[in-house]
């Protein structure tokens, strides 16, 4: 197994196009190095990031929104009063990934990047309208996080792709996001459901929102008909059935040991009741 | 030692630290995996992905050509003509003919890397012709089930049975018939619990080192050194004096570290590979796939009640698949099952089934809570029907001492009725219940074991003691024992070191199992120190020139027995030791023994939980655990087993199961998809000691460790139905279980 640390995304760019066999990026390595050590993946080239400079950090964009390095850890976020104070949904989410040790190594790129339809950090991502910074052989782009994720294990990243930053749009006036998962235990588990939505008020009407679902299709699925029952409302029983059945009715989930595709289904349904709750209260400036 | 003769003591019932705790926390104790050797190798094991196939052929020859790898063994390697049990370990140890399991291994190899002995293990070849499986107990039993082996099953199975019903037990008393028509109310219910692992945190680990002339070494994670010494020589055709068995320190065993799986293989590659060591460590896959889960059950139960809650009569009928192999406890989970009840009218039917997965292993009172569950919920049901307090009926059937048990023998002292008498009294039972909340109780019973023991101890120059004992320490008893020979010896705690042995050390000992280390090494350590006490009375009475019998041992030194002894001052055991070369050399003291005087012990669990409506989880709210411990000798420790056997069992009743897919290959063989409870799903677990003293034991142990697992299963239950109003009778009671019966008791 060949082992890189480049010092640029250029470099880790033309170093993952140039290998054969398979590759993997290390950020955390909280995927990768389970996979290695359990014989499912054994990369043949890994290419840590961590050593660019730059990857840790978390900065306030110009336009009010926030760049977040690719190497920054679950625990460095939930340390971030200004960011929570924006997104609070985004950094529920990936607090949510393992336990305390996990959370010092765990990022949000690898947590999009491993490609699980249950990646705890994704639904909040996509409900916040985050994107990511894409270095590749032609240059860079930016391009959605919900367009990244191609189904459980894949991404639409080509040879050459890494991620050199995810993107948050600024927040803004009077808007709310959060992030609930069902597990059947409190941690060191997987999502069953996840639910992530995000969205503005305009006084007690919901002027916009997004509500992104986890662990109940091949990827996570931004849902717009959820969002649509959202729009307009004053979050009133109608509104919220709406949303349970668009949520539902989104679902596509596999039968498995972790949950039923009944189960799943009903259970985001449920959460994506109780997120919109917390969301709406959080917009409106209640304490939550 | 009469029931009401509560003793002061010294030094027991106090709560030292453990001898143990410095090295633990410290990183400086050594587990299994943490011994190496010079020249040591790797091994590694291929396992069969069928659940059912016939071994057509392996081809090792890639595998042997790999650079590094110095040995690979298959089970062309082993003797023949084994029979019986020793057959089924061989069996179960390396495939023969067929794979019998998922996991099953098939070949190992020995390299210079653990990287390159797993490199060659993929290299190695098998065609295998794949066979139907079954992997449920109930489609196991059925007629035209796909056989495991013929010709398995034992004398117990009559005529005309299922192919792979291999044991078969019935027995009872009384007038069932009558019974059933003095009750008031007669119900009925069926029940499956699934398999479940200990889950101990330290995987199984061993290096083996064996000759050509057949002289041995090990050093292995076990809860029985002579249990793996005796194992391996019967799997191998080794002579047992020329195996040296050295266990390690334990993370963790309840049941599952007393047997063998890769120790013989190690021995085996050692011996091809010209003697050199070879280490093997399981993975956590490996862990779960072939080590020794527990059974899984599917009983029916039909119990009689009077209106007042008197029980009339009780028939149980349990099924239990152990894996491939028979070993299943189905008979150990028949005579807890009835046991805390005094029933006039009993019938108890066992079925032990072969079923294609790994073979059973002990796990903390092996089938005690599979029968608990299925009896204690339907008792709870009864009780919910006709009005009746659960903690009332079952003080009003409660077995006493001198009461003939379920399953035939007259109980001794036992304290059911003060553990019952203590939960009623206890605060959480006063704790109001808001709304999707529910309460449940449940009582559990564990025999307690004796087994063979070997104590010696010796006293040091400086009057100190070290204790040679032969039950792994796994729940604290080196601290136990300790407590328990200062106390006989009259020293501080300090000043006595137990230590766990090799096999070269002592007679035969059995492992740590069936709660008995305390018991059965702590009595038998205490009859050892009263022999040093007997000798070091002897060398003082040598120097006074007066009789033996004339000196008696107080506070840690001997003295003239009254004014009429004579008249010398007391001579420590400082002095004693210290003088000892010159008046006659080392003193120790031994004792081995099958200790008699067992004691049982029996538990009351009370559990509040809340259900979440919509999604169907269940959050432990609540938790008391209370139990008779006899005597608790290190009351922390006592607590940790009581604890520990509540979580266990909250693991079992919520979440935990072993679960195979239609391909017969087990699903969720890590410990994301195996989900124990962690240390946020629960509250603190509160323990209440009961002390009914054992007069078999010389401070009054009964054995503590496996009682507490037996009432979690059905006291869950009990406290769901009364959160929801359903009465869930297959574990586990996951979310999605809770959530389908929800809706369909909605429509
Ligand atoms: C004990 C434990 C508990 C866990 N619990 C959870 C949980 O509750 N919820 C959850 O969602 N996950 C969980 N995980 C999974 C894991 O921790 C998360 O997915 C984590 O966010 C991965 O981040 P990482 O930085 O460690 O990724 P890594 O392992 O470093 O990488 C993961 C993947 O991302 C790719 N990658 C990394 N960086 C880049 C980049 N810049 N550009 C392109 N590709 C890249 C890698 O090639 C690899 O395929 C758990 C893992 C463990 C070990």
């Amino acid at each position: 197994m060949d082992f890189h640390t480049p010092s640029s995304f250029e470099d880790a760019s033309k170093l993952a196009a140039e290998a054969t066999g398979l590759t993997r990026f290390l950020a955390g390595g909280t995927d990768v190095l389970v996979q290695m050590r359990s014989g499912t993946v054994l990369p043949d080239t890994l290419i840590d990031l961590k050593l660019i400079p730059g990857t840790q950090g978390i900065t306030r964009t110009p336009d009010g929104g926030w760049r977040i390095g690719i190497a920054v850890s679950g625990a460095r976020l939930g340390d971030h009063a200004e960011l929570i104070a924006d997104w609070p949904g985004v950094v529920e989410g990936m607090e949510l990934v393992g336990s305390t040790q996990v959370q010092g190594r765990a990022t949000l790129v690898g947590n999009l990047c491993n490609g699980s339809p249950a990646a705890d950090s994704v639904p909040g991502l996509v409900a916040a309208q985050a994107s990511v910074e894409i270095t590749g052989l032609t240059g860079v782009r930016t391009v959605p996080v919900e367009d990244i994720p191609a189904g459980p294990g894949k991404t639409t990243l080509q040879p050459g792709d890494v991620i050199s930053g995810i993107l948050i749009p600024p927040r803004g006036e009077h808007a709310g996001d959060a992030y609930q998962r069902f597990t059947p235990r409190t941690e060191m588990d997987i999502a069953v459901a996840g639910c992530a939505i995000s969205l503005r008020v305009d006084g007690d009407t919901i002027s916009e929102a997004r509500v992104a679902v986890g662990a109940v299709a091949p990827t996570v699925r931004l849902v717009p008909d959820a969002a649509a029952a959202l729009i307009g409302s004053t979050l009133d029983d109608a509104a919220i059935d709406a949303l349970v059945a668009a949520v539902r009715a989104a679902c596509n989930p596999i039968d498995d040991k972790r949950g039923t595709a009944e189960f799943r289904t009903e259970v985001a349904g449920v959460l994506a009741k109780r997120v919109a709750k917390i969301a709406y209260g959080r917009a409106k400036g209640e304490a939550q | 030692m009469p029931k009401d003769d509560i003793k002061e003591f010294r030094l027991v019932g106090t709560r030292p630290n453990r001898p143990d705790g410095l090295d633990k926390v410290t990183g400086r104790a050594r587990y299994g995996a943490d011994i190496t050797a010079p020249g040591m190798l790797w091994g590694a094991v291929l396992r069969s992905p069928h659940a059912h196939a016939k071994i057509l052929k392996i081809d090792t020859s890639k595998a042997e050509a790999l650079s590094g790898v110095k040995a690979v063994v298959t089970r062309a390697d082993f003797p023949t003509g084994l029979t019986g049990e020793e057959w089924n370990l061989q069996e179960n140890t390396m495939a023969g003919e067929k794979a019998l399991y998922d996991g099953h291994a098939i070949a190992a190899v020995a390299a210079t890397s653990s990287l390159i002995a797993q490199e060659a293990v993929r290299l190695i070849k098998v065609d295998y012709e794949v066979l139907p499986h079954v992997t449920d107990v109930d489609d196991a039993i059925k007629p035209d089930a796909p056989v495991i082996r013929e010709g398995a099953a034992d004398a117990s199975v009559p005529e005309g049975m299922p192919p792979n019903v291999v044991k078969y037990f019935e027995f009872g008393r009384g007038d069932m018939e009558a019974g059933f028509k003095d009750a008031d109310l007669v119900m009925e219910r069926s029940f499956k619990t699934e398999a479940t692992h200990q889950g101990y945190i330290e995987p199984h680990a061993c290096l083996g080192q064996l000759g050509a002339d057949g002289k041995g070494e090990m050093w292995v994670c076990t809860q029985g050194q002579w249990f793996i010494r005796q194992m391996c020589s019967a799997v191998l055709g080794l002579n047992a004096a020329q195996l040296r068995v050295t266990p390690s320190e334990i993370g963790g065993g309840f049941g599952g570290k007393t047997t063998i799986f890769m120790e013989p293989l190690s021995l085996a590659l050692s011996q091809k590979a010209g003697g050199r060591p070879v280490k093997i460590v399981m993975s956590r896959s490996e862990v779960l796939r072939a080590t020794g889960p527990t059974a899984s059950a599917s009983m029916d139960v039909k119990i009689g009640m009077t209106k007042d809650g008197k029980l009339t009569a009780a028939r149980a009928e349990f099924r239990m698949q152990g894996g491939a192999f028979p070993g299943a406890p189905v008979d150990m989970a028949l005579y807890c099952s009835l046991a805390p009840y005094k029933i006039e009218n009993v019938e108890h039917i066992g079925y032990d089934v072969l079923a294609n997965r790994p073979k059973c292993a002990a796990y903390r009172a092996p089938g005690s809570p599979m029968g608990a569950f299925a009896v204690e919920s339907l008792i709870d049901e009864m009780c919910r029907k006709l009005d009746l307090d659960p903690m009332e009926v079952r003080l009003k059937n409660a077995v006493r001492e001198g009461d003939q048990a379920s399953y035939g023998p007259t109980f001794g002292s036992i304290g059911l009725v003060e553990v019952l008498e203590a939960t009623a009294k206890h605060p959480n039972l006063a704790v109001p219940l808001g709304p999707n909340q529910g309460r449940g109780v449940a009582s559990g019973y564990w025999f307690n074991h004796n087994g063979e023991t070997s104590v010696s101890m010796a006293i040091s120059e400086d009057g100190t003691a070290q204790v040679s004992v032969g039950t792994p320490d796994i729940g604290g008893s080196r601290a136990s024992i300790a407590l328990m020979v200062a106390e006989t010896l009259g020293i501080a705690y300090e000043d006595v070191r137990v230590n766990v042995v090799e096999t070269g050390a002592l007679g035969v000992n059995e492992p740590t199992h069936g709660s008995r280390a305390t018991f059965a090494t702590g009595k038998a350590a205490t009859i050892a120190a009263r022999a040093a006490i007997k000798e070091m009375c002897r060398r003082a009475a040598n120097e006074w020139g007066i009789d033996e019998d004339a000196v008696e041992w107080v506070e840690g030194a001997a003295q003239p027995a009254g004014p009429n002894a004579g008249n010398y001052p007391p001579m420590s055991i400082k002095d004693i030791a210290k003088n000892m070369g010159a008046t006659g050399g080392p003193i120790s003291g031994h004792h081995e023994s099958v200790p008699d005087g067992v004691g049982a012990s029996f538990g009351c669990h009370v559990v509040d939980v809340e259900v979440d409506p919509e999604t169907g989880l269940t959050k432990i709210l609540r938790y008391l655990v209370v139990q008779d411990a006899g005597r608790a000798i290190h009351p922390s420790y006592v607590e940790g087993q009581y604890q520990g056997g509540a979580v266990q069992g909250i693991g079992w009743a919520l979440n935990e199961e072993y679960v195979y897919g239609k391909d017969g290959r087990l699903q969720n063989p890590i410990f994301l998809d195996y989900r124990m409870p962690v240390a946020s799903d629960l509250p603190m677990i509160d323990t209440m000691i009961v002390e009914v003293p054992n007069p078999g034991h010389p401070f009054g142990v009964r054995g503590v460790g496996e009682t507490g697992i037996t009432p979690p299963l059905p006291a869950i239950a009990n406290a769901i139905q009364g959160a929801t109003g359903l009465r869930m009778s297959h574990l586990p009671m996951t979310p999605t279980k809770v959530l389908a019966a929800l809706k369909a008791s909605q429509e």
